[in-house]
């Protein structure tokens, strides 16, 4: 039971080793689970989770595993001291600190005093879903100052039962395909960055400098060069509203480690709505719009071209000329694709990054943009690999 | 760590539930430090407040800053005061001592009693200033250079690291915490909250104040959600200007209690009156 849940664990990528393994034990040692396989549920997810991403894999693995069984106690324990003993002598991925603790740990010593606890607890054991029962001996003693009772919710015992709490899934939202953060973003963005030294204002070159005027004998010799300056140009377009609301909270992330980026030279940014056609428009509101032919005439093949969208839409958006509604004007009627493939055409370097996770782009529109862009999924991973592909050359 | 120990509840003025009051009580008995994650206004500082007063230990706080290092966490030694008093002859700048000044990890370690020791916005230093805490938390001691004293723990405080939720933090840091991630109220939740805070509040008023409130933080594109402590605050006001209903429109009152951003408050008004400007 205990071991299947903590493979269950590995398998999700969660990453359970000795380390937790050893703190829970002790935590099952003191009795802070209270008997129960409602408070095993909390002490094992404080211990063995260590991020909100891997909140919803504890609960599917604890659901997998527990769930309609009933769980005995002695044999779970059984099971925690045995892995921990032969993790002692046959995992080799162990670090050397997770070893220097199964050292410290005396497992006879755990597993007399685990056995002591149960031997007490025998009379009361209650079976079904309950570990040992809810009324067994606590660790929670009186010592000197005696805890006051604070407000808690639900009230102890009211709340609901582990395998509820696992069942509502309420933290699918945070997983780690659907996180990103700026600082990362920021991080993933710092490959574009390309330096050169050219123009005038000159700055002070501290080492040439000192060489000089170390040949000249110790007399001040000073260079200047040239200061260095980000070379970089880059155009950031994104799709808004309707289908992308639901990543509003990943784009503007994207948006502002892409503002804070101090490394590049120039950043433009465009929005657009699921599709771009004649247009594209410099506010989140579609306000001051600018015409896609004067931008291409604007900003040369050099820079470098960043899509955000979802690429979902309706195929006739996509297929039909001015397949926007909105658009008719400048006889530049074109399908959006059409406009799709003149950017990628225009630009040495563009890709599209895009938010849907990667297996819903067969079978609709995303296929076909991607025919069009090189597209990567906005994860960490796939912003990494699209600013590798950006900086290729070509 | 057999020994039999107060455990925490939770207090009559901090809501706690049996999820976070578990984790508490774990990183307690396991002496480890316990990570609380969770969106601003989720009571994660409220929390240090909590476990001091419900289990009486002193509280000592480290208010992290973009620009703290972990060294300022353990002693910082006054050069320049030094330099300045030796100008002078009436204070001994021979002894080293006078002029190191203990910080926030630094008191922990050195009180006579157990204490909690609230490292909070970690996430606000540099991406290093994690993994340079790690060895002091592990080992709880550390010598000063300057005087060769070490500094050990004589009770291993109770170390408390608040985080928001949006940055990483190291692997082997995390890995010698007790994680928490509280959850935003739930409204039943929130209702608990305001009333600790605003006992005497009418209930149709606080009643319609909550709806809208959640109606605002569920609105798209805002860039920073109002969250508990804006809605108190809110509340308050309201109170003080003698509102007594509320309803989501245009002209809300005092809306600006809730939504610090322009672009927030541009936000509002677009999906409130156009209801949604685009079609899908
Ligand atoms: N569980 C709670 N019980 C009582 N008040 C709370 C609770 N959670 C949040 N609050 C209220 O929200 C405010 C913000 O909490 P705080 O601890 O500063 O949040 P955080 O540190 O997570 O940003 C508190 O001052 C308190 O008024
Ligand atoms: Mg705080």
């Amino acid at each position: 039971m205990f071991v299947p849940f903590i493979y269950e664990l590995r398998a999700r990528e969660v990453p359970v080793g000795a380390t937790e393994a050893v703190a829970l034990a002790r935590a099952l040692e003191a009795g802070l689970h209270e008997n129960s396989l409602d408070g095993f549920y909390h002490v094992a997810r404080a211990i063995l989770i260590h991020s909100e991403r891997h909140l919803d894999d504890f609960d599917q693995a604890f659901l997998k595993t527990f769930r309609g069984v009933e769980v005995e106690a002695k044999k779970l324990k059984d099971e925690l001291f045995d892995w921990l003993k032969e993790a002692r002598e046959n995992l080799p991925e162990l670090t050397d600190e997770e070893r220097a603790l199964l050292e410290e740990l005396d497992p006879e010593e755990l597993e007399r005093l685990f056995n002591e606890r149960m031997e007490e607890q025998k009379e009361k054991h209650q079976g079904g879903n309950k570990w040992i029962g809810t009324e067994g001996t606590s660790p929670f003693g009186h010592s000197g100052r005696a805890a006051r009772q604070g407000i808690r919710v639900g009230g102890k015992g009211k709340g609901r039962s582990a395998i509820k709490t696992a069942d509502a899934r309420l933290y699918a939202g945070y997983r780690e395909d659907l996180t990103l953060d700026v600082r990362q973003m920021q991080l993933a963005l710092r490959k574009l960055r390309t330096f050169t030294r050219v123009g005038g204002d000159e700055e002070l070159d501290l080492e040439g400098t000192i060489a000089a005027t170390a040949k000249n004998a110790g007399e001040l010799e000073v260079v200047t060069q040239p200061p260095r300056r980000p070379n970089t140009r880059v155009i950031l377009m994104m799709d808004v509203g309707g289908s992308m609301d639901p990543f509003a909270h990943l784009c503007s992330r994207l948006f502002s480690a892409t503002k804070k980026s101090s490394h590049f030279k120039e950043l433009r940014t465009y929005y657009f709505h699921n599709c771009v056609y004649g247009r594209v428009y410099e506010t989140e509101r579609f306000t001051d719009p600018i015409r896609v032919n004067d931008l291409l005439h604007e900003c040369g093949p050099h820079y470098k071209l960043i899509m955000v969208g979802d690429a979902l839409m309706a195929p006739y958006e996509l297929m039909s000329p001015g397949g926007s509604i909105h658009w008719e004007e400048d006889g530049e009627r074109a399908e959006g694709i059409v406009w799709l493939m003149r950017l990628q055409k225009h630009f040495r370097r563009s890709v599209w990054l895009n938010p849907e996770p990667q297996k819903y782009w067969l079978g609709n529109t995303i296929e076909n943009i991607a025919s069009v862009f090189d597209m990567y999924p906005l994860t960490l991973d796939g912003l990494g690999e699209a600013t590798t592909h950006l900086m290729k050359s070509k | 760590m057999s020994q039999p120990f107060t455990r925490f509840q939770g207090t009559d003025r901090y809501l706690s539930n049996e999820s976070l009051e578990s984790a508490v009580n774990c990183a307690l008995v396991l002496e480890r430090p316990l990570l609380i994650r969770g969106e601003p206004g989720t009571g994660k500082t409220l929390l240090a407040e909590a476990v001091s007063e419900a289990l009486g230990m002193k509280l000592i706080r480290w208010n992290v800053k973009s620009t703290t290092r972990a060294q300022d966490g353990l002693y910082v030694y006054d050069t320049v005061q030094r330099l300045y008093d030796s100008r002078f002859q009436d204070k001994d700048v021979s002894d080293i001592e006078n002029y190191i000044e203990l910080g926030p990890m630094g008191k922990a370690f050195d009180a006579d009693e157990r204490v909690v020791l609230l490292i909070d916005e970690i996430d606000k230093a540099d991406v290093e200033f994690p993994n340079d805490l790690l060895n002091e938390l592990d080992r709880m001691r550390f010598v000063i250079d300057e005087t060769q004293r070490e500094v050990a723990a004589k009770q291993r405080p109770f170390v408390l690291i608040t985080s928001n939720a949006e940055k990483e933090l190291p692997d082997a840091f995390l890995r010698r915490c007790v994680f928490h991630f509280i959850d935003f109220p739930t409204p039943e939740l929130m209702e608990q909250i305001v009333h600790v805070h605003h006992p005497e509040m009418e209930a149709s008023l606080v009643q319609q104040a909550m709806e809208t409130f959640y109606e605002i933080r569920s609105m798209k594109r805002l860039r920073k959600r109002p969250s508990t402590s804006e809605l108190i605050d809110w509340i308050a006001v309201l109170k003080a200007a003698g509102v007594t209903d509320v309803k989501l429109e245009g002209n809300l009152p005092f809306l600006g209690a809730l939504l610090k951003k322009e672009q927030d408050l541009v936000a509002f008004a677009d999906q409130l009156t156009g209801g949604r400007r685009w079609r899908s």
